[in-house]
């Protein structure tokens, strides 16, 4: 009954849409509220707007909690974007919905994205077709308290996991009561860490999280024991940290009673307003081995299902420009966020670069998780820790046991 | 408020040792319950750096975090929303609960039972189960995110409606009759005579729907999504996860939030112990 | 993006009724008239979701989707989910501690303060100001006097007197009594008043009685007080049980970066419903989950009516 109503709403929502196309066409293009995304969008929209008179382009604003909220409503009462900004892992959910359709091969062949952009957007990719082109990507990164490193006789960051150990002890200070003052590492599973344990640890003790279209967790195996192994131990085995230190990883490397943390591009807005001490940026330890990991996410822009004919077409010229390297600079200086595109990202000014270079230094290698429901995947990794911190249960089993209830998540979502 | 004479004189002297160590005690007891609150405005009075200095009294107070918390605005813009949503929904409480409550006590009517029956069940029904159709029925009507969205669900109560109604049954029937030789119309008559005769009860309904939206937080969490609706209970929870843990920040938020009810509390304090005491008896 | 005119709609004057054949009397269009708008608003803003979440809970609903029924599928999910019998098993633990704890305390509170003359408004103002708080509000201070070192307040103190840090929100056997704990102190206030005002409903006439027949004090709260108080407790009981079992606020405001955590211990079933409605978007589900909460909190309901009907 519900269903009827919305038809009739949509078919008015139609001839009134329809009727106004006539002069110029006017395209909505979505995305959360950032600051800064907005106003380098109202860049971008300018300079589009200037090449293609023919075209405007509405900036449509949404708060993150709901975002994602806000796009299902639109789409339930037919109202939905024309472009659209998404998270790479809601890609799934948002095809399966209907409410995002392929980008037109003719303007975006596969082949020419998979040669000029980093590996990890072909997340955005469901049988041969993509879905969506991000502009701009972000990884992780291990941020460490200069001045600390300084107290503590240290002077680079380390940069194997078993320097990330060595030097965590070294940094740690406990009072005479037992109790932290500063730890060497944060250990956050709600932050960054189930990340880094997933597409980096795991990766590095020899294993792989997931099958190729991740629809399979394959983490339960030597690999992922080694590596939670590795993660439990720096707090018991170790004690160069212990979950909950500050309530949050970020916060304790703010207060400056953290050494080192591992965190992601987006903490640098917040991180820059520290002024209490110094602090520096490097690549994510490696193995013995040296092979090196990261995760690394994105939001894409999208084409809404909803778009067609001349709406269509400007929504893919949209489409493109902000894809565009051009725009991709435009992201960076504004935003912050490394270009998506190997050449635009991949110049020399921005490798050299102390903070952006070890972030850009990652893509290549970087993987990105296909999450189906990514609070649920990532409360699995903070219970499956804390099973160990606070349970004593066996890595073995906890590993396990988040195995199967991961895999869980991942069914359910896919019947 | 209730005389003191009215309670049980028992034989004790005043100055009987027993009854000194009882009042200390409850008074030791009465500091601890307004701990919290001390320990909030304190900390919002410090900077950063004296957050781990455990003494109530700050070394150096600064209101520097009141001024960086209220500079942005939001606080006010969340401060507006919530008077005005439970401000709105109180009035109209006050209006439909008791209009339903006298017609249900002073009419004889066909299905009088069956409508007060099925009002009282409601009662049964919790928030929780209506969140869900609730947000459905939003999402289609376009009432995310607006203040009717907020206020739609409380605009009457079973509860109010209850309270009311057992009022109303003390309001004595010649009073009413009266009016109605001197050829009130009927709503006149409840307006003009009736609500007068129970004001105590209106006012007990008054302080309880205005205390309840005030402080209301599953259904605002849900129905507002953009940081310009939300009410002071959600705006503090997004302030506190924004700052990212900052406790001076965050405290000074709390007491912002808690600072507006602790007013109305000190400047009310009788109305609103009797009002409780009113509601609960009868409810 | 604010759409604050929509607020317009609140109905502020009754409609006129239109005479209808049925209704002669006068009055009967008076009565209908005054609860046309009441009783619309019932139908639609409880009836007829109520019946709405009963037929969600047996779809698979999940708002990209139709509605499709599938039976008792969500019931069976949700009987088979030990994360469900884990936040059933918090939910009463709440309960089974958080009633009778606050029930305790409010009560000997009350009978005290109910004497004390010297300053008592000001007492009261303290036991009763916790009340008035805002739940979001207090949930962050009390998550910070639970941090560890070197930040929360408590253990910050057990520091300076030289004992052992104690972990409350990070242990999965303190963190819902630590939550329990301010749920119950933000309750007092209201159950203390309300046991003063049904002290103060005994006749007095009672206790002369009493006195005269010598009885001591402890046999007077015993023989005469508790049995009199008997509504009140009955009514504070259910009042405080659905309280418990709705718990939602203070869980959510105190466990953000693990939410019902650690290890699920503190989830509530709200807190649940919350997160596989909004955060997981599995409405039908959720709406099983309401189902559930709605048949414990009418068992309590029925129960006490039950109890008072046997005291009748």
């Amino acid at each position: 009954m519900q269903k009827r109503i919305l038809m009739a709403g949509i078919s008015a929502a139609a001839c009134i849409s329809a009727a106004s196309a006539a002069s110029a066409v006017e395209i909505e293009y979505w995305q959360y509220i950032y600051d800064t995304r907005v106003d380098a969008m109202d860049q971008l929209i300018e300079s589009f707007e200037e090449a293609n008179p023919d075209i405007t382009v509405k900036q449509v604003t949404f708060p993150y909690a709901d975002y994602q909220t806000r796009i299902v409503a639109a789409n339930m009462a037919r109202k939905g974007p024309d472009v659209m900004q998404l998270f790479y892992g809601w890609a799934d959910k948002f095809i399966a919905g209907k409410l995002i359709q392929p980008l037109p091969e003719d303007t975006f062949p596969a082949a020419e994205i998979e040669e000029e952009f980093f590996p990890i957007v072909s997340a955005m990719k469901r049988d041969g077709q993509y879905y969506g082109l991000p502009t701009a990507v972000r990884s992780l990164a291990l941020f460490y308290n200069k001045d600390l490193f300084e107290e503590a006789g240290l002077d680079g960051p380390p940069e194997t996991l078993d320097e990330l150990v060595e030097y965590g002890k070294k940094l740690t200070v406990k009072n005479d009561a037992g109790n932290f003052e500063t730890v060497g590492l944060t250990l956050d599973m709600a932050g960054q860490d189930h990340q880094w344990w997933r597409e980096v640890l795991v990766r590095q003790m020899g294993g792989v999280p997931y099958n190729d279209d991740y629809t399979e967790v394959t983490y339960d195996d030597e690999a992922g024991i080694a590596a939670l192994e590795y993660y439990t131990d720096l707090g018991k085995k170790h004690g160069i940290g212990e979950p909950g230190f500050m309530d949050e990883g970020q916060a304790a490397f703010r207060a400056g009673r953290a050494a080192m943390t591992i965190d992601g591009t987006f903490r640098l807005g917040s991180f820059n307003s520290i002024e209490d001490f110094e602090w520096g940026v490097a690549e994510l330890p490696a193995n013995d081995e040296g092979v090196q990991s990261n995760y690394a996410s994105y939001f894409a822009n999208a084409i809404g299902s909803s778009a067609e004919g001349e709406e269509l077409e400007a929504a893919v010229k949209f489409l493109d420009y902000i894809s565009s390297p051009e725009a991709m600079q435009v992201w960076l200086e504004v935003v912050g966020e490394l270009p998506a595109r190997r050449a635009a990202a991949e110049t020399e000014e921005n490798m050299s670069d102390p903070i952006y270079g070890p972030f850009l230094a990652a893509l290549p290698y970087a993987h990105t998780t296909l999450f189906v429901d990514e609070a649920a995947q990532r409360q699995t990794a903070i219970d499956m820790a804390n099973r160990v911190f606070l349970q004593d249960q066996p890595v073995a089993d906890a590993v396990a046991e988040a195995a199967e209830e991961e895999q869980a998540i991942i069914d359910d979502a896919r019947d | 408020m209730t005389s003191v004479t009215e309670t049980p004189g028992l034989a004790m002297s005043r100055i009987n040792p027993g009854a000194i160590i009882r009042w200390t005690i409850l008074f030791i007891g009465g500091v601890l319950m307004v701990t919290p609150l001390l320990y909030m405005f304190s900390t919002s009075l410090k900077t950063p750096g004296q957050i781990y200095d455990l003494r109530l009294i700050p070394a150096e107070p600064t209101l520097a975090n009141y001024i960086e918390v209220l500079r942005e605005g939001d606080f006010m813009r969340w401060f507006i929303n919530s008077s005005i949503v439970a401000v709105v929904v109180t009035l109209s409480n006050l209006f439909f609960d008791s209009l339903v409550g006298y017609t249900l006590a002073k009419f004889k009517f066909r299905g009088r039972r069956f409508v007060f029956i099925a009002i009282l069940s409601t009662l049964m029904i919790p928030t929780e189960m209506l969140v869900i159709p609730w947000y459905l029925m939003s999402a289609q009507f376009g009432w995310l995110d607006t203040y009717w969205g907020i206020m739609f669900p409380g605009m009457t109560t079973a509860f109010g409606t209850f309270l009311m109604k057992q009022f109303f049954e003390t309001v004595p029937d010649d009073f009413l009759e009266a009016a109605r030789i001197d050829g009130m119309n009927e709503f006149t008559i409840w307006w003009k005579i009736a609500m007068p005769l129970v004001t105590p009860a209106l006012s007990a309904l008054a302080i309880f729907t205005f205390l309840g939206n005030w402080t209301a937080f599953f259904w605002p969490l849900i129905v507002t999504t953009s940081k310009e609706l939300y009410t002071l209970p959600i705006g503090l929870t997004s302030f506190a996860v924004e700052q990212a843990i900052r406790w001076e920040m965050i405290m000074t938020g709390a007491a912002l939030a808690t600072i507006p009810t602790l007013v109305i509390f000190l400047v009310l304090q009788r109305f609103i112990v009797r009002g409780v005491m009113l509601a609960g008896l009868k409810g | 993006m604010v759409h604050p005119t929509s607020s317009d709609t609140v109905p502020t004057h009754p409609i006129r009724p239109a005479p209808r054949l049925s209704m002669r009397t006068r009055s009967a269009l008076w009565v209908w008239g005054f609860l046309a708008i009441p009783v619309l608003f019932y139908c639609v803003i409880r009836f007829y979701p109520t019946f709405n979440a009963f037929w969600l809970s047996l779809t698979d609903w999940d708002l990209m989707s139709e509605a499709e029924f599938i039976g008792f599928e969500n019931y069976r999910r949700m009987f088979a989910d030990p994360d469900f019998w884990q936040t059933f098993r918090n939910t009463f633990e709440y309960l089974v501690f958080g009633t009778p704890i606050s029930l305790l305390i409010a009560f000997v509170v009350a009978y005290y303060l109910d004497r004390v003359r010297f300053a008592h408004n000001f007492l009261r103002a303290l036991y009763f100001m916790p009340y008035i708080t805002t739940a979001a509000a207090m949930a962050w201070v009390w998550r910070w006097f639970y941090q560890p070192p070197p930040t929360g307040l408590i253990n910050s103190a057990l520091g300076e007197m030289g004992f052992g840090q104690i972990e409350f929100l990070g242990s999965t056997s303190n963190a819902l009594p630590a939550i329990m704990v301010t749920a119950i102190w933000a309750g007092l206030g209201f159950q203390i008043i309300i046991f003063m005002a049904g002290l103060r409903a005994i006749p007095d006439t009672y206790y002369e009685a009493a006195r005269i027949d010598g009885l001591g004090e402890w046999t007077i709260l015993r023989k005469i007080t508790l049995p009199l108080l008997k509504p009140t407790t009955v009514f504070l009981v259910v009042f405080i049980s659905i309280a418990f079992l709705r718990i939602f606020d203070q869980v959510y405001n105190m466990t953000t970066n693990d939410p019902g955590g650690p290890l699920g211990t503190t989830e509530p079933l709200v807190l649940m419903i919350y997160q596989t409605a909004f955060s997981s978007y599995d409405m039908g589900y959720a709406a099983a989950q309401t189902v559930v909460l709605f048949t414990i909190l009418l068992v309590v309901s029925l129960l006490q009516l039950w109890i008072l009907r046997d005291r009748a």
